[in-house]
């Protein structure tokens, strides 16, 4: 369900920081996405179009753009691996498999329990303790895939994260 | 001030290591010791190693420990800070401190834009000014014309460290000139050439040298508002500047009449989303317009033409992090360090299988060799080095013969060792080139915006042929095939992205030419790295 008030009131809220007329789509649409968990559902996206005075297609095509931006619901949590070359060649790629393996899932899929989402990632510039992972916003470093398994089973207990 | 202070790395690395949950248990335990008035404890940024645990410095003592459990805190509270005894097996061997803090005066390392990084309190404006911050704002404002400003900026010969080298004075002399009714200053703070993080730690640690430089510039080119656009994934680097940025206009050093000056500068943070092609200048102020991160074509440049058509100064981190402390200092200050053509400091992100992980700061003109051996500690688990890449993922892929090249921005055209960001990634006789070709063309793809055919099916092309070589199904003639695709899509490209895919591919190909060719008509990879199928031929059972 998407409260109209709320979302006017978040899109409000960063207008007040604009310096200039059109700099404050991308910040509102992080905000939005914040209030909602993990996606920007198509109702607000519109409230936000409104609110700003930007045709519709064009927020659509913003929100599509971005990787951090999802017009789809997505697990409660989602991880993000990073598929570059300093986690690469410092076991990265043993994490990658071993989070496939354990969730069941390829890249941007969703566990059927809807609890995970697994998707590749850029550098997160951690490399200093590389292979690393994100999990919604928190950070994981120096993985081995038995820290891996360790963490996706301290999920699922619905243990935190840390 | 209390007798003991104890300072704690707090960057992002350090938190991955439980540097937040050390703190936090190293304030618990000086409260149940009854230390309160004794001890201060300081969160700053980092320190400069990572692999070793959380670095924690206890003064006057001048002893530096790697923390790795909550155990290890326990015992420095119980025996060293009540006892005064430290704890030997934690600390850190003299021998090794040398080469990672500033505090002795070390052969190598000169820090000016890591400065006050790991030395004070990121998140106080007053630890900040009692470092001489702003100093080179009031110096600016109140003793220097504009032109000056220019001046010695041009005269230092500071160049763009973001990777192009593009020099600075002439970038802000160009805007300058430009005559219009508005202009900005934009600090790229997209970070996201893969191995680069020596921007976040800047931002972390010392977020107020940022913010001075970004309004002294704006004073040199007549601009009155500044964005810093950051990484969206980069939440500790935002939280820190966002507080910087809110002191600094308590303090009077943003706002209207600056220090009672005439000048007057608006500066505010924007957040990126999630795209690599947003570190393109034109695609990242597209994106602060509110677009797609799509590059622009050029010329116009973003001097004349840049945010919202207006004359724009796009600065990297490091760029404007050096600016302070050249106006303090001077041009020929800054010009002793460094090489001719490249004058000054480079920060350095050791990356990939080196011992010590992390950022160095040393002069431009620095080999290979000294950075993954004398910085890096040579290779992890006493394995063999096999190859580098330098300069980042638009960098280049060198063997051991070039490691005794001095990387600086010339070193690319004189030698084929480019410095890009200032990625070291040291990669040991485990890798297989083809593998890292693959990788590093898979990340073009993906971040290819599509804007443009060259780019878009150059990489797609690419990434298809080296998935094929890696399966064992190359070709003789791919090799000849992956050299032209480099080279169209370099030629035919609109931005920096496209542009540069040569730099990688090229270099990879032509000096692991041999490992490519072993990879062809092999039945397994030849480093045991790729794994190779039969190719699908219709059998019948």
């Amino acid at each position: 369900m998407v409260d109209r008030e709320t979302v006017v009131k978040l899109v409000r809220s960063v207008k007040n920081q604009a310096l200039e007329e059109r700099d404050m789509l991308i910040n509102a649409l992080h905000q939005i996405q914040n209030y909602f968990g993990n996606y920007i559902p198509v109702e607000a996206a519109q409230l936000v179009a409104e609110e700003l005075n930007v045709p519709e297609s064009k927020v659509y095509e913003v929100l599509t753009f971005y990787t951090m931006f999802s017009t789809k619901p997505r697990g409660k949590y989602v991880i993000r691996v990073c598929v570059n070359l300093p986690c690469h060649v410092t076991g990265g790629r043993q994490i990658v498999e071993t989070l496939k393996e354990t969730l069941g899932i390829d890249f941007d899929q969703t566990t059927k329990d809807g609890l995970f989402t697994l998707e590749k990632t850029s550098c997160l510039g951690l490399c200093g303790v590389a292979p690393v992972i994100m999990v919604n916003d928190e950070y994981y470093g120096d993985l081995t895939p038995k820290k891996v398994k360790e963490l996706i089973e301290r999920l699922k207990a619905g243990g935190d994260a840390k | 001030m209390k007798p003991i202070l104890v300072l704690v790395s707090v960057d992002s690395n350090s938190v991955l290591l439980g540097a937040k949950q050390f703190v936090n248990y190293l304030k618990e335990a000086i409260e149940k010791y009854n230390l309160k008035d004794t001890v201060d404890v300081l969160e700053t940024g980092s320190m400069g190693v990572y692999t070793q645990g959380v670095v924690m410095a206890v003064f006057p003592d001048d002893v530096y420990y790697s923390v790795r459990s909550i155990e290890d805190v326990e015992k420095i509270v119980s025996e060293h800070l009540l006892k005064g005894r430290p704890v030997l097996s934690l600390e850190i061997p003299r021998e090794r401190l040398k080469l990672i803090v500033e505090r002795e005066k070390v052969t190598e390392e000169v820090r000016i834009v890591l400065r006050n990084v790991g030395v004070i309190d990121p998140r106080s404006i007053d630890q900040y000014i009692a470092r001489d911050g702003y100093f080179a704002l009031h110096k600016a404002l109140f003793e220097m014309t504009p032109e000056q400003v220019i001046q010695t900026i041009k005269e230092s010969g500071l160049r763009g460290r973001g990777g192009a080298g593009f020099p600075t004075g002439l970038k802000w002399e160009f805007t300058a000139k430009a005559k219009a009714d508005q202009k900005y200053v934009v600090c790229n703070a997209d970070e996201g050439e893969p191995g680069t993080f020596k921007d976040r730690l800047i931002m972390e640690g010392d977020p107020h040298s940022v913010i001075e430089a970004m309004v002294i510039c704006g004073y040199a080119v007549g601009a009155n508002k500044g964005y810093i656009y950051i990484r969206g994934e980069y939440y500790g680097s935002v939280e820190n500047v966002q507080k910087a940025i809110k002191d600094a206009y308590e303090y009077g050093f943003l706002g209207k009449n600056i220090l009672g000056s005439n000048f007057s500068f608006d500066l505010t943070v924007r957040l990126g989303a999630g795209a690599y092609v947003c570190g393109e200048e034109t695609a990242l102020l597209e994106s602060i317009e509110g677009k797609s991160g799509r590059p622009r074509l050029k010329p116009p440049y973003p001097p004349t033409h840049g945010l919202f058509g207006k004359p724009t100064v796009i600065n990297n981190v490091e760029t404007f992090a050096n600016v302070p402390q050249i106006i303090l200092n001077g041009a020929n200050w800054f010009k002793q360090f460094g090489t001719k053509g490249s004058p000054g400091t480079k920060v350095f992100s050791l990356v990939g299988n080196v011992v010590r992980r992390g950022i160095v700061e040393v002069p431009m003109g620095v080999t290979v060799r000294e950075l993954i051996y004398k910085f890096g500690g040579g290779l992890a688990g006493g394995k063999q080095l096999y190859m580098v890449q330098t300069g980042g993922t638009a960098g280049t892929f060198i063997g051991i013969d070039k490691l005794d090249v001095p990387i600086d921005y010339d070193s690319f055209r004189d030698h084929g060792v480019s410095i890009g960001s200032g990625v070291i990634l040291a990669m040991d006789e485990d890798v297989c080139p083809v593998d890292v070709a693959l990788n590093t063309m898979e990340f073009f793809e993906h971040e290819s915006c599509g804007k443009c055919t060259p780019c878009r099916e150059g990489t797609r092309l690419a990434v298809e042929i080296l998935r094929r070589m890696s399966k064992g199904q190359g070709k003789k003639e791919d090799l000849d095939t992956l050299r032209q695709i480099a080279i169209v899509t370099q030629e035919a490209s609109l931005c920096g992205l496209g542009q540069s895919i040569n730099v990688p591919l090229l270099s990879i190909v032509d000096n692991f030419r041999e490992d490519f060719l072993a990879h062809i008509g092999a039945t397994s990879c030849p480093r045991g790295v790729c794994r190779f199928e039969k190719p699908k031929v219709k059998t019948k059972v």
